[in-house]
């Protein structure tokens, strides 16, 4: 297979020569738009060529963090439809966090998910195991039969809960060094957090909604990269959601601690103004996420982190909930927000067309660096000869307005619908595969 | 004025004196021996509580029956609401009903915003969550401006619970839009953080505010705050921020004391003061039926005869 004219990175026209589901040849994009035209220049092995139009190749992306919903929640989303999302988002792999029913903390469980997303073959689906038996918070589940497991787990999170008691996130960042895992850590003081609504600030003051402080966040990630630091163990912290935990992380890396950071697409976007205006109507729990909305200010703070490295990555906390969790008064409805399907439009969005991150940065930061954390050898590969096909073709000149009704997602709870965002995932390619084209599921 | 009543905010100089205005009107029907005008005759309101508040359902009751409107009480307790029905679905069956009116009273803060976009009736806030209560803020307002007269200018001391407190929010925007200088007094664990962005000042000594106020109006007290460490005990709390006697005293001669109801005696206002000549508190629950009728007539465009 031949992927004909695209530019990876952002580059100079090329031609990607796919064999076997590995990478070949690049060369020089030829004037060839089609097989016949290729195999009368003598290249009998070419069967197919996907005429690319000039789109820019990035490696397919890789998401740490993503709800699958299933075990439990299949009215959501399922390990099919989430992969399918995660293959029309540009993802060629996805780590599905363990709050699931039952919980991801045995290997019984995680196995389970790994093989539907192998059975699927639409993204390769890596399972986060749970940290704490339950995400309960009191005793460490089987990490080492995690790891042992067919799924190969070497990322441990109890996200959307805490793990809260210092020792025994202690205890979890020095276990994991036997087989080199990471814990990572949904940053939130739960004695902070009570009850708490959105961000709390001029916003959740005027409207009432109980306060979500950064500290809570910043408290917490501050003490994980001391005890990270003390035991020489990786930390990862998820969905960094203020200026404050920016500094904080700024200061680990600069000791040179093994900590990584990630931050979700929304929080480089939205605002909690939003809760209390949009087009959506006020106290609208589309904006209702955890961590919460910020303000412009942690925005902007989160989008010069990514910029400079201070935030390895981006992460989408893909989090599917139906419409009935959502179409509620706002202290009643489920926290969260899907991601998958437009992650790379919010990206360039905030980052690229702000001159913060060129495409080489974005792949860097979708691809490369979350393949890193989560010891994905066969993802996040530079495009070149020798690696894997995993390859993601973008159009960013095309501006769209987001339908959540074409999503592949059995859920619509985004916050972009009826927004214009720039780019549109045009074909993803799993080990050569074709999983999308012409922006459609293949 | 805008469809809905939902935040005291939502109100115009001109819309919020046009209500106290209509009231002072409505206030002599509430004289005459035959109470009842036949102005929302054939219209329908639904009292729509979430929270038990038989006060504030009674008031608006009593409006809207003087005003001639079929009233539906719909509380929650014992209702397809307590098997599980969704706002939403709540709301749907109202519109079915054709519901001219629905005051809400929820304790989810914003749940009124949500009930606006499934019902085409006027919505009225009630009292939702922490958030806001407007027609209490209008009966403290009317209740004021008949002592005090117009309020431009007028000092106005709100003590207590500001964090939880649905009136005080609305008290605050109210007076604020009808040119009051609003101060609240509360310990610092009883004020939002972002307090200093509110239109008003903020002071921790009850004391030295005290001489220089024109109304105070006192909020309850909620037991459970103690429980959750906003401050150590009652007593505390009562020597440091409660009307009592003395500081009753510090208050200028014509100053005015005020309590949404219902009242803690002893705890953030002694049973002296409460029950003292320069208490508003039993007319405010008077004023409360008075600024309501205002209220539903005006949203409902109704005609007083």
């Amino acid at each position: 297979m031949i992927i004909h004219n695209v530019r990876i990175l952002g580059g100079e026209p090329v031609d990607i020569r796919v064999e076997g589901g590995v990478v070949t040849e690049i060369t020089p994009a030829g004037p060839a738009a089609d097989a016949t035209g290729a195999r009368s220049r003598g290249d009998e092995a070419v069967h197919e060529v996907i005429d690319g139009r000039g789109a820019i190749a990035l490696p397919g992306l890789v998401d740490l963090h993503t709800h699958l919903r299933e075990p439990g929640r299949e009215d959501a989303e399922t390990v099919l439809t989430g992969t399918q999302s995660a293959a029309r988002g540009g993802y060629t792999a996805v780590h599905a966090m363990a709050n699931t029913s039952p919980v991801a903390d045995t290997a019984g469980v995680v196995e389970q998910v790994w093989r539907l997303g192998r059975e699927y073959g639409l993204c390769d689906v890596q399972p986060v195991g749970a940290v704490t038996v339950g995400l309960d918070g009191r005793q460490l589940a089987e990490l080492g039969a995690m790891a042992d497991s067919a799924a190969r787990v070497r990322v441990f999170s109890d996200d959307g809960k805490c793990v809260s008691d210092a020792v025994l996130m202690r205890r979890a960042l020095e276990y994991v060094k036997a087989f080199d895992g990471v814990v990572a850590q949904h940053a939130q003081e739960p004695r902070l957090t009570e009850g708490a609504q959105m961000n709390e600030g001029v916003v959740s003051g005027r409207l009432g909604l109980t306060g979500w402080p950064a500290v809570a966040e910043e408290a917490v990630i501050a003490r994980d990269c001391l005890l990270a630091a003390h035991v020489g163990s990786r930390l990862h912290v998820c969905h960094v959601s203020t200026a404050g935990s920016v500094e904080i992380l700024r200061w680990a890396k600069s000791k040179g601690w093994n900590v990584t950071a990630e931050v979700t697409p929304h929080h480089l976007l939205l605002t909690d103004d939003l809760v209390e205006e949009s087009p959506a109507g006020a106290y609208n729990p589309i904006y209702k996420v955890n961590p919460p909305l910020r303000t412009r200010a942690d925005v902007e703070a989160l989008r010069a982190a990514l910029a400079d490295g201070t935030i390895d990555i981006v992460a989408t906390d893909h989090a599917p909930h139906p419409v009935e969790d959502k179409e509620t008064e706002w202290s009643a409805a489920a926290m969260g927000m899907v991601g998958l399907e437009t992650a790379l439009s919010v990206v360039q969005e905030a980052m690229v067309d702000t001159g913060l991150l060129d495409w080489a940065g974005v792949a860097e930061r979708m691809s490369a660096a979350p393949a890193r954390i989560g010891r994905l050898p066969g993802h996040g590969r530079p495009i070149e000869a020798g690696s894997p096909a995993n390859i993601t073709l973008y159009d960013p000149s095309v501006r769209t307005e987001v339908d959540p009704s074409a999503f592949a997602s059995k859920s619509r709870n985004t916050p972009y619908a009826g927004m214009t965002l720039p780019g549109r995932v045009v074909a993803t390619f799993l080990r050569g595969k074709p999983t999308v084209l012409e922006g459609k599921l293949a | 004025m805008k469809r809905h009543l939902i935040s005291a905010g939502d109100l115009s100089r001109d819309d919020a004196l046009l209500i106290l205005d209509t009231a002072e009107e409505l206030a002599r029907v509430s004289e005459r021996s035959i109470k009842k005008l036949p102005t929302l005759r054939g219209r329908t309101v639904v009292n729509l509580f979430f929270e038990d508040s038989t006060r504030t359902r009674i008031s608006f009751e009593a409006a809207a029956k003087r005003l001639s409107a079929d009233v539906i009480n719909f509380s929650a307790k014992g209702s397809s609401v307590s098997k599980g029905e969704s706002l939403k679905d709540t709301a749907l069956t109202l519109e079915a009903m054709g519901a001219d009116a629905v005051v809400i009273r929820h304790g989810s803060s914003g749940a009124p915003h949500r009930l606006a976009n499934w019902v085409h009736g006027s919505v009225v806030n009630a009292g939702d969550g922490t958030h806001e209560h407007p027609t209490q803020a209008l009966l403290d307002a009317f209740s004021m401006r008949r002592r005090l007269g117009a309020l431009d200018g007028r000092r106005i001391t709100i003590v207590g619970d500001v964090l939880h407190s649905r009136v005080a929010r609305s008290n605050v925007l109210l007076l604020h839009t009808l040119g009051a200088e609003v101060t609240l007094v509360a310990p610092p664990t009883l004020l939002p953080v972002s307090v200093d962005t509110w239109p008003c000042s903020v002071s921790y000594d009850l004391d030295g505010v005290l001489p220089k106020s024109d109304a105070v109006m006192m909020l309850r007290v909620q037991k459970e705050r103690m429980n959750a460490a906003y401050f150590p005990s009652e007593r505390e709390y009562s020597r440091r921020y409660g009307l009592d006697r003395d500081r009753f005293a510090k208050l200028p001669d014509d100053a005015i004391v005020m309590h949404p109801g219902p009242m803690n005696r002893g705890m953030e206002i002694a049973a002296e003061v409460a029950d003292s000549p320069r208490s508003t508190i039993v007319e405010q629950v008077a004023n409360g039926v008075t600024i309501r009728m205002a209220v539903l007539y005006l949203l409902l465009g109704g005609e007083i005869a």
